[in-house]
């Protein structure tokens, strides 16, 4: 469906074009029913950083803050990508792997502490 | 009738005389040339003498009662500052929900202003003409007269400086500045939809009823005045909304599905919009009136319910997804405080973690939720702020591409699970927080792509770079330290207790 | 069957509607909060000027309703001798 406007053939500027971030691009992390990080996180990152670096130099950091990031093993994790089972291919760049500007991962873990219980 | 009464035209003939008798019919230039914008919502207006004004309100009587409306309220305003009536609130914790209000609520009602004086332009009826020339006034008055109210703790309390500024740029009023831009740039018809029967008739009751009965019982006297007051307007407000959509459902036939689709998506952007309130009602009044959950059953569910049913006469069906908001009242202010809590150090205000006769109250009033989830995690919180490592989060969200809520809302039917939906337009993967949201999107995709999602802006380098403590403090004006950030230990409470001992 | 509903502020003149509501309408149920008075009744309540007036002890205009009401429910009927707030479902 499109906009009913007051004259023909409205359109306006699509604001978060993938151009307007200098280089880079937005990628999106839910880690599923972990809840301490009130909504899936927000990344700029370079498209051409490998998926294995994404992890260790933003992810990982980023969780820092939840009691269970200790005992996280992104090995043991399982993961999906804008809806879809996915496998990434660690030192493919995240461009490779198919994370594109504006996709969202989803990060599954095996029960890793008793806050499991309310979803922490 | 008395005597006195019958010397005097009666209501109905003054109302006659005093607006439909001001008009005239055009005779040189074509009805459309001069009411551009009356048509191309697909509405169809066949006779607008058919638009009733329950209230027969006329222009002289509208400034008589406006005007002891103001001296009422102008003398307890005096009342208050001359007494030191900052004094009397029941908690300095409760300020937090007047900073919140200046910034989020007061440039909505400088916003209605301008949108009635803009769709009262628009109309070829006389009565709808006027109807929105006092509703337009009713909004700047409700604009001043909060600014006043609240300038009198502005003198004492940090947060309130820079309100019109914050409104503009600050993260999370993006969610009501948006939604309000979003019903200023539709046509006349969904405007008065949106906002005078969907927002004010059905909604606005959540905010000025049991918000402000709760100022009045938190012991802030300017607050419950103005809020009373203008709600004195609203009243009127309300009829008049619920007379618009009688009055467009009654011309013609074709205007019944468009008016639905309206519907379906004003409920949902002022259910969004209304979680704020949700967390003001059970996490920043000190002294509760009633849970959100409650205010929501009163106010939406059986208020709003005998509405509908008087609406399936014109073929109208409850709005869509109305069950999503009653599975959502046990979770929606928990989840909303969560997310201002986390994000405490990008807030105008201070934000903290119930103390135990809070959490008792809320136990009670969420039986099934607050327990189970919430309690849990406001005690991990409260643990790891008395070991010194306060929780700040300091990535930033996700958003919803309609909404501009974090996407921090669980599943209607999955209360562990984020609330999330995705599609592709264009090229572009674009993000929703719920098929409310997502529906409003595919309906209208050229307008939503322009979203400002405060996140993507900060992210794009607009926001005054990448230096997250500039963003706050230089972009938002948000003064680190003393406007935001945890309330134990904040200079507010500070002077607070500075000042108690003084007495 | 469905409830309307008006809510005043809880001041001195609105005890007296509150009175003239009552008396006129002996289903509807009184609420007290903090500031404020809800009334509820199935389908319909009226208030009526005449009653109004012998309450206040004065003259009263059916509009000057408006200064004390903060909210409603219900479809309105307005003339000079009362207000009248009903659904018709």
């Amino acid at each position: 469906m499109t906009v009913n406007a007051n004259y023909p053939n409205y359109q306006g500027p699509v604001r978060d074009r993938v151009e307007n971030f200098h280089g880079n691009q937005l990628v999106y992390v839910m880690w599923e029913r972990h809840l301490l990080f009130c909504a899936p996180l927000t990344f700029l990152a370079d498209p051409n950083m490998s998926f294995s670096d994404f992890l260790n130099d933003m992810l990982h950091p980023a969780l820092a803050p939840h009691p269970e990031s200790q005992q996280l093993r992104f090995d043991d994790a399982k993961w999906r990508l804008n809806g879809e089972g996915f496998a990434p291919r660690l030192e493919a760049s995240l461009i490779n792997n198919g994370i594109d500007h504006k996709s969202q991962l989803r990060l599954i873990t095996p029960c890793l502490s008793d806050l499991a219980d309310a979803a922490i | 009738m008395n005597a006195k009464a019958s010397k005097r035209l009666n209501m109905k003939e003054r109302y006659r005389i005093m607006t439909r008798d001001l008009a005239w019919e055009s005779s040189y230039q074509r009805h459309e040339d001069i009411f551009p914008q009356e048509s191309f919502e697909g509405i169809k207006i066949t006779d607008w003498s058919q638009w009733e004004d329950p209230f027969r309100l006329t222009m002289d009587n509208y400034w008589k009662f406006q005007a002891e409306k103001e001296r009422k309220l102008y003398a307890i305003f005096d009342a208050v500052s001359q007494n030191n009536g900052q004094m009397n609130i029941s908690d300095p914790r409760y300020l937090n929900a007047v900073k919140l209000f200046i910034t989020a609520v007061t440039p909505l009602e400088y916003n209605a202003y301008k949108g009635y004086a803009r769709v009262g332009r628009q109309f070829g009826g006389v009565g709808a003409r006027i109807a929105c020339q006092m509703q337009s006034i009713d909004e700047l008055r409700h604009t001043q007269t909060q600014i006043h109210a609240m300038s009198h703790y502005n003198k004492y309390f940090g947060g309130m400086h820079d309100f019109p500024h914050m409104f503009d740029r600050v993260w999370y009023l993006s969610v009501p500045k948006s939604f309000f831009e979003d019903a200023s740039t539709a046509g006349p018809f969904e405007f008065l939809t949106a906002i005078s029967f969907s927002f004010e008739y059905v909604l606005t009751n959540l905010l000025f009823l049991p918000f402000m009965s709760g100022a009045a019982y938190n012991g802030d006297m300017n607050t419950v005045t103005f809020g009373f007051s203008a709600q004195s307007d609203e009243a009127r407000h309300m009829t008049l909304g619920l007379e618009i959509i009688k009055f467009i459902l009654e011309q013609h036939e074709d205007n019944v599905p468009i008016v639905q689709k309206w519907l379906d998506k004003w409920l949902w952007r002022g259910y969004r919009l209304l979680s704020i309130v949700g967390m003001m009602m059970d996490y920043m009044l000190p002294n509760k009136v009633m849970s959100w959950a409650e205010a929501w059953e009163m106010y939406y569910e059986q208020a709003g319910g005998a509405l509908f049913k008087e609406l399936e006469r014109y073929g109208i069906r409850p709005p869509k997804y109305a069950e999503q908001t009653v599975a959502g009242k046990d979770h929606v202010s928990h989840q909303s405080w969560f997310i201002f809590y986390q994000y405490g150090h990008a807030t105008a205000f201070n934000t903290w973690v119930p103390n135990a006769k809070e959490m008792d109250w809320l136990s009670e009033k969420y039986p099934d939720t607050f327990d189970r989830l919430y309690r849990p995690r406001f005690e991990l919180l409260a643990e790891k702020a008395a070991k010194g490592e306060r929780f700040y989060n300091n990535t930033l969200p996700q958003l919803c591409q309609v909404c501009q809520v974090p996407l921090a809302i669980t599943e209607p039917d999955d209360d562990t699970l984020l609330s999330h939906r995705d599609t592709v337009y264009e090229g572009d993967r674009y993000h929703f927080c719920s098929d409310g949201c997502s529906d409003i999107f595919q309906n209208e995709p050229e307008k939503y792509v322009q979203s400002w999602l405060p996140v993507h802006q900060i992210l794009q380098g607009n926001c005054g770079g990448e230096d997250m403590e500039k963003v706050i403090g230089e972009y938002y004006r948000i003064e680190m330290g003393e406007d935001n950030l945890e309330f134990e230990g904040s200079s507010e409470q500070r002077r607070w207790k500075q000042w108690k001992q003084a007495v | 069957m469905s409830r309307v509903f008006i809510a005043l502020q809880d001041n001195e003149n609105s005890r007296f509607i509150v009175e003239a509501i009552s008396e006129d309408n002996p289903g509807a149920e009184v609420k007290h909060s903090p500031a404020m008075i809800r009334i509820e009744a199935d389908n319909r309540l009226t208030v009526y000027r005449q009653t109004v007036e012998e309450k206040l002890g004065r003259d009263w205009d059916t509009q000057e309703l408006q200064i004390d009401m903060i909210s409603i429910g219900g479809n309105v009927d307005e003339d000079d001798d009362s207000f009248t707030l009903y659904w018709n479902s």
